[in-house]
């Protein structure tokens, strides 16, 4: 297999005078290989995404990007190879701001120009028109949001997006156009997506491996055939259980 | 005569656009009716119409009848005392309709006392029971917490008492289970499903997700832009549906179902 883009290995993680809410996590996310990290409320699933954006340090352990720890100095690189995309698109984007610049920031951010092609390139790449670029984030609904959101995350051409619950904010009908959206954007680009999600439906349509979190350890991960199709966990178990399914 | 019967109701803005345009159906008692609809679909909107809770700017006409209580013109005072003993309301997120300022027990005696007037050991009585009902066991805990120091599937369990509590004829529940984690959601529609059952409480369940509608509804009506495009028994709707935005509805839930089916298979 190749190389990790990142690794997780042995990562714990304290706030400061709290209990730990991360134990001995090992997660790898290796190219072309999209990853669901999937669990309840309390689980630790933000926190291990705050650390995988480097936001945050782990208390214990190591996280390696491209093989080596992931360091303050490094973070420019790594911020070009990786980005995110978050739950609530209504919090999401500055209301201040036209798309445009909103889509642009990360080029600026990381010194990479601010070529209003690339903005254009990101969002027809996402499915929306040119215009949207003079626009403000208040004349679009969640959907098209998300989708706004996506482009930001994608302008500068990462090799992995970290995507905290894309689509649990959005309409059924919504969530089945972005998860096809992020689908095409992986086969297209060669995008890989650490998912993060407690949706098991759009987990199995996105995601090769699967990693479950509870009370902030890993109680299980491999290729989400197995995960989903023969849980060995009984957290696991019980979440399939709880997914209310359409009757035959 | 049904419990609740709505006849071509229409919401109007200050603009005058229809929010929610013409729509009619009838809830008997101890039915189970959904609202199915996304966002914007009208569906909270008819709650808050039918219970006589529209904010202001917005204007109900047509005929609402809640236990023969006319809820579009009846006044404040009768419209009141139909809430409460007939209809009682669930909202989606229990930390905004909790009030953060009051422990859970004070919470749940709050109908109690005006409707049952029960006072004192009487009144604690009642309020342990109701929590027993929801299965928080804890009660002493439970009732002296406040909204912030519960979980949010216990927080939505104090709501669910808090409306049952005066065994209202009628229990609507908008969006009860969304803001909860999967398996919490499973626990509460496992509750409010069995205490609607035992009880013969209606349920007017309102949700934008069709699976958990087939779980726990009967009848379902789907909402699009503010009318009704569609009715019928759940399992037919979901065997057969005949609006085009229905089949959409369909087909994009199954689509989940089908990719997890995927793997069990493989």
């Amino acid at each position: 297999m190749t190389d990790p883009i990142i690794e997780a290995s042995k990562v714990g993680f304290t706030y400061r005078g709290g209990k730990p809410v991360l134990n001995d996590v090992d997660l790898a996310v290796h190219p072309g290989q999209n990853v669901a990290l999937v669990g309840e409320s309390g689980a630790g699933k933000t926190t291990l995404l705050r650390l995988l954006l480097g936001l945050a340090s782990p208390t214990d352990g190591t996280i390696r990007f491209d093989g080596t720890p992931l360091t303050r100095t490094r973070l420019r690189d790594y911020r070009r190879a990786v980005q995110a995309v978050f739950q609530d698109p209504y919090s999401s984007l500055d209301p201040r701001h036209r798309i445009g610049r909103i889509v642009a920031e990360p080029l600026r951010g990381l010194g990479l120009g601010t070529d209003p092609a690339k903005v254009a390139a990101a969002l027809e790449a996402v499915g929306l028109p040119a215009d949207t670029a003079t626009r403000y984030p208040h004349e679009f609904s969640g959907g098209q949001r998300q989708r706004i959101a996506i482009a930001r995350a994608i302008v500068g051409n990462p090799r992995l997006l970290l995507a905290d619950e894309p689509v649990s904010a959005l309409d059924l009908t919504t969530r089945v156009r972005i998860v096809d959206l992020l689908g095409s954007l992986c086969a297209d680009r060669g995008l890989t997506i650490l998912l993060v999600s407690h949706d098991l439906g759009v987990v199995a349509e996105l995601c090769q491996h699967t990693a479950v979190l509870e009370h902030g350890r890993l109680v299980e991960q491999g290729p989400t055939s197995q995960v989903l199709g023969e849980p060995s966990h009984p957290y696991t178990r019980r979440l399939l259980e709880s997914v209310p399914r359409l009757p035959q | 005569m049904s419990l609740l019967t709505v006849a071509g109701l229409t919401v109007r803005d200050q603009a005058g656009r229809a929010l929610v345009d013409d729509v009619s159906f009838a809830v008997a008692a101890g039915d189970r009716a959904g609202l199915i609809g996304e966002s914007g679909s009208g569906k909270s909107l008819t709650a808050l119409a039918v219970t006589g809770l529209l904010p202001p700017g917005l204007t109900a006409t047509g005929e609402v009848r809640l236990d023969g209580v006319d809820m579009i013109r009846a006044p404040e005072k009768h419209r009141t005392a139909t809430r409460g003993p007939v209809a009682a309301i669930v909202f989606q997120e229990p930390l905004t309709a909790l009030d953060p300022l009051m422990t859970a027990g004070r919470q749940i005696a709050g109908p109690l006392r005006r409707l049952h007037r029960l006072r004192g050991a009487g009144l604690r009585a009642a309020v342990n029971d109701a929590l027993d009902e929801v299965r928080l066991t804890d009660t002493d805990r439970i009732a002296n917490s406040y909204p912030h120091q519960l979980s949010g599937g216990q927080r939505q369990r104090v709501a669910i008492a808090m409306a049952l509590a005066c065994r209202p004829r009628l229990l609507i529940a908008d969006e009860p289970t969304t803001a909860l984690d999967v398996t919490v959601q499973a626990e509460i529609l496992d509750l409010l499903d069995r205490l609607v059952e035992t009880r013969g409480t209606a349920l007017l369940f309102i949700t934008h997700d069709l699976p958990v509608a087939a779980r726990v509804t009967r009848d379902t009506h789907v909402m699009r832009n503010g009318q009704i495009v569609e009715s019928g028994p759940i399992a037919d709707v979901i065997a057969h549906p005949s609006h085009p935005y229905t089949k959409t509805l369909v087909e994009s839930a199954r689509r989940f179902d089908a990719a997890l089916e995927r793997t069990a298979r493989d």
